[in-house]
């Protein structure tokens, strides 16, 4: 019974110490040849009570490695660290890219051969780095990875042949870590897709795979095998694929779902500034239905002369050109009051905004002096801004300068007709935004019925074409 | 053994069956060491992605593989190049040619459809890139004996001693290498001197740089020299140099049942972030000339600017206080910040913030902001 309790005590002590570590740990602390006595060492002094030994031989247990650069090729003795992929401190595995390195028109990626944590970056970007010298220190986890020399190809290769078979002429990547889960699951790596860089198979792709086999989602198995703890159907190895395992108490997160916060930037933290200001000043609304179905008529009459002339007709520049007509009835549509609220200026341009939705976000661009176009110049100027956004090719010409500006989300709804049966109307609904310390609801409602009229009965705006 | 590989293969689900079964027969016939491949695409984004593909799948310790490719008018920068230092981009936008990074070192090159593209892919172990500028020259010292063909030290090939018609460059990773070089058959020259300029004055950086030199077109001193009969002899030269027996086979790099995975390394050659994102930290330094109309008046500012990962990560506009309240240029400099250094992102930002501000400098702010527009290419 003694004796029990001492083994668990000691699983117990493993599972302690292996979790605790020190922050600063230099080579200078450690020498590699005292690793190999290290284990037996260790295990005379879990018996003693003394918390110190155990930490001392924890750190004996978890050796630095200097990772040199290796050989190149082609006698090339020096390469220029071009970027790094890691930092100091961040956690490695075999075959992650370490950094990039340049050196006569070769770019060349170098890989981690162990796991572990990096401790330190010997150069700088844009430094020089030799060949044979260290690169960077790595943190390994466990005695078994280390070795004497730095060399890329055999440790590696004698840990491939050892856990799966590659198929040939096609190479399956997967850190020791993942190959053991897929060896415990019977699982062929080959059979696996890899979702990682360059194809790698990462732990995920194996969980996915077991997956779809059984139906369900199972918890990754325990890497530690010193850890005996008796949970829930702790990972049992995939027999029959008709089971269904019932779902686990911590089912796996597929994703971390954490809050991201990121400071605001660019162009959205301009849009913060231009709508707060808009919203000092009072605004009100106005709401209308317009019934285009005489606009419908002639647009359809009108397209194919437009797309002769090389023009691709739509319904907005009718809106802009009835707008424009009506704002010179209305001035005051087109006007601002300046900053101390002293002055109106009359516009005498109607430069008319049309809001676009494109990859930056919601910009609106405008079609300037629609007062001197006509419907067709408006709608070339149209297309060439629809093309100049879509291209993310907006500039400041055309993005500043708008006086008043029209959003289009037209669309189609049902009407009674006059036998009371339901038929297809073309009624688009209009609202229109104002700014209350200028214009009055009265004028904006004759504005809106003016520019409605226009639409409703296109033929009347022959009669005010200048 | 093929018939046994195949048998492995069946407990795979359908569609990935008939991928590993198509590629495992293209690279697997045990009957050669080497393969030829010809891409049927002349999209350098496609083709770029079949490079990766290729490299990172397949076991390049047995056997080599030679790629032809060409594209549509491109310019190719380097992996750890500038690309608003190496190319006029506001040109080539016009011109609608689009600009990729390669994950290869070396400097940037103007590619169309009279280049022809070669890549040798090799295990680390075989990596060579002289054996390789071996192939062609050997192949056009053949088919072409009068030619004055030399390959220099740095892996150019020079046609009379003095003209450029290939350049080279060349990717290492964990075990397999690839090397790959154009080669001018009948390129637009004039292209490469209006595109292959910088986009905007004062970049300073550290990335690495082009070194121009003057190239020809083969087909300018052998105009009897086809497409089709470069091809063939490279393809020959290869296969004799490396002992292969296979002839060339064509495939397209946009098949997801060949080539597995491409669809997504295609995405990332396209994406922003990998051909923009990816340059090196640098600084624009230039001079403003601003003016204003009403009443007729000019100023001189200086900006200063420093791009880390393709978005402005600082940004000083210096104007004399006498042209413009120091919290306006102060607030266009913030206005930056973040933002991609993209003359459109910078509009969109810009534009915002004019909305803001009206009165008597509007001109004078509407100034300066197209010409800091204007400033970053």
């Amino acid at each position: 019974m003694a004796a029990v309790t001492r083994r668990s005590f000691s699983a117990l002590r493993v599972l302690l110490t292996q979790q605790y570590r020190r922050r600063s740990f230099g080579p200078q602390n450690l020498r590699l040849s005292r690793t190999e006595s290290a284990p037996s060492r260790w295990a005379a002094s879990l018996q003693t009570s003394c918390n110190r030994t155990l930490q001392t031989t924890v750190e004996r247990r978890r050796p630095v490695v200097q990772f040199k650069l290796s050989d190149i090729g082609e006698g090339i003795m020096e390469v220029t660290v071009k970027e790094w992929y890691v930092k100091e401190g961040d956690r490695v595995s075999q075959f992650d890219s370490i950094c990039e390195v340049q050196s006569d028109k070769a770019s060349v990626t170098i890989t981690s051969r162990y796991d572990g944590v990096i401790r330190r970056l010997y150069y700088e970007a844009d430094a020089t780095a030799l060949v044979g010298k260290p690169l960077v220190d790595i943190e390994t986890e466990s005695a078994s990875e280390l070795s004497q020399e730095d060399v890329v190809e055999t440790p590696a290769m004698a840990r491939e042949e050892h856990t799966h078979q590659e198929i040939k002429g096609h190479k399956t990547q997967a850190t020791p870590a993942v190959r053991r889960l897929a060896m415990e699951n019977n699982i062929k790596l080959s059979e696996v897709v890899g979702t990682g860089k360059d194809g790698r198979i990462l732990k995920e792709d194996i969980l996915n795979f077991l997956a779809k086999q059984t139906g369900a989602i199972l918890p990754p198995a325990p890497l530690f095998q010193e850890v005996q703890t008796p949970g829930p159907a702790a990972a049992p190895p995939l027999s029959a694929p008709a089971a269904v395992r019932p779902p686990p108490a911590a089912p796996r997160p597929v994703f971390t779902g954490k809050d991201v916060t990121e400071p605001l930037k660019g162009f959205h933290k301009a849009m913060v500034k231009t709508m707060t200001a808009a919203l000092k000043i009072p605004h009100f609304g106005y709401c209308d239905e317009v019934d285009l179905s005489r606009l419908v008529l002639l647009r359809s009459e009108l397209k194919p002369v437009a797309e002769r002339r090389g023009i691709k007709l739509s319904y907005l520049p009718f809106f802009i050109k009835a707008a424009s007509l009506s704002l010179l009835h209305f001035p005051i549509l087109n006007s601002t009051l300046d900053e101390g609220c002293q002055n109106i200026t009359f516009k005498a341009s109607h430069n008319i905004g049309v809001a676009m939705d494109t990859s930056q976000g919601l910009l609106v661009p405008s079609v300037k002096s629609v007062q001197l176009l006509s419907v067709f110049q408006v709608a070339q100027e149209l297309t060439r801004l629809q093309a100049l956004g879509a291209a993310g090719q907006l500039g400041t010409a055309e993005l500043s300068g708008g006086t008043f500006t029209l959003s289009n989300i037209g669309s189609v709804l049902p009407r009674f007709g006059p036998d009371g049966q339901v038929k297809a109307a073309h009624i688009m609904k209009v609202s229109w935004s104002a700014d209350h310390r200028l214009i009055d609801g009265a004028t904006m409602c004759r504005f809106s019925n003016l520019w409605r009229e226009y639409l409703e009965n296109p033929a009347s705006m022959i009669l005010d074409l200048k | 053994m093929l018939s046994h590989l195949r048998g492995t293969f069946c407990v795979l689900s359908a569609g990935v069956q008939r991928a590993w079964s198509s590629s495992s027969c293209l690279f697997m016939d045990p009957s050669s060491p080497g393969l030829v491949l010809q891409s049927q695409s002349t999209d350098v984004f496609q083709n770029l992605a079949l490079e990766d593909w290729i490299d990172a799948h397949v076991d390049l310790q047995q056997r080599s593989v030679l790629l032809l490719w060409r594209n549509r008018p491109t310019v190719v920068i380097g992996r750890h190049q500038n690309p608003w230092a190496e190319c006029n981009l506001p040109a080539m936008r016009s011109a609608q040619v689009p600009v990729a990074r390669r994950r290869s070192g070396g400097g940037t090159v103007y590619h169309d459809l009279g280049n022809l593209n070669l890549t040798f892919f090799a295990s680390k172990k075989a990596y060579d890139r002289r054996r390789n500028l071996k192939v062609v020259t050997d192949a056009l010292r053949r088919v072409r004996p009068q030619l004055d063909i030399q390959a220099t030290d740095r892996l150019d090939i020079l046609l009379n001693g003095h003209y450029k018609i290939s350049g080279t460059a060349s990717r290492l990773s964990r075990k397999s290498s690839y090397h790959h070089c154009t080669l001018l058959h009948s390129a637009d020259r004039s292209a490469i001197a209006v595109l292959l300029r910088p986009s905007c004055p004062g970049i300073r950086s550290n990335a690495t740089p082009s070194i121009p030199s003057p190239v020809a077109n083969l087909s300018d001193h052998a105009p009897s020299l086809q497409w089709e009969e470069l091809l063939e002899a490279v393809v020959q030269q290869y296969s004799s140099e490396f002992g292969l027996t296979s002839s060339s086979q064509c495939v397209d790099p946009a098949d997801e049942a060949l080539f597995p995975g491409v669809g997504s390394m295609e995405a990332e050659l396209r994406s922003w972030e990998w051909t923009f994102g990816k340059t090196p930290k640098f600084s624009v330094e230039t001079q403003l000339e601003l003016r204003d109309e009403r009443p007729a008046a000019r100023c001189s500012a200086q900006l200063q600017l420093e791009v880390k990962n393709g978005r402005v990560e600082s940004c000083r506009v210096e104007v004399p206080a006498t042209w413009l309240p120091e919290r306006l240029s102060a607030s266009l400099a913030q206005a930056l910040l973040g933002e991609r250094f993209c003359p459109h992102r910078a509009a969109a930002a810009l534009s915002a913030l004019l909305r803001c501000e009206s009165g008597p400098l509007h001109s004078r702010l509407h100034n300066l902001c197209d010409v800091l527009v204007a400033a970053m290419g």
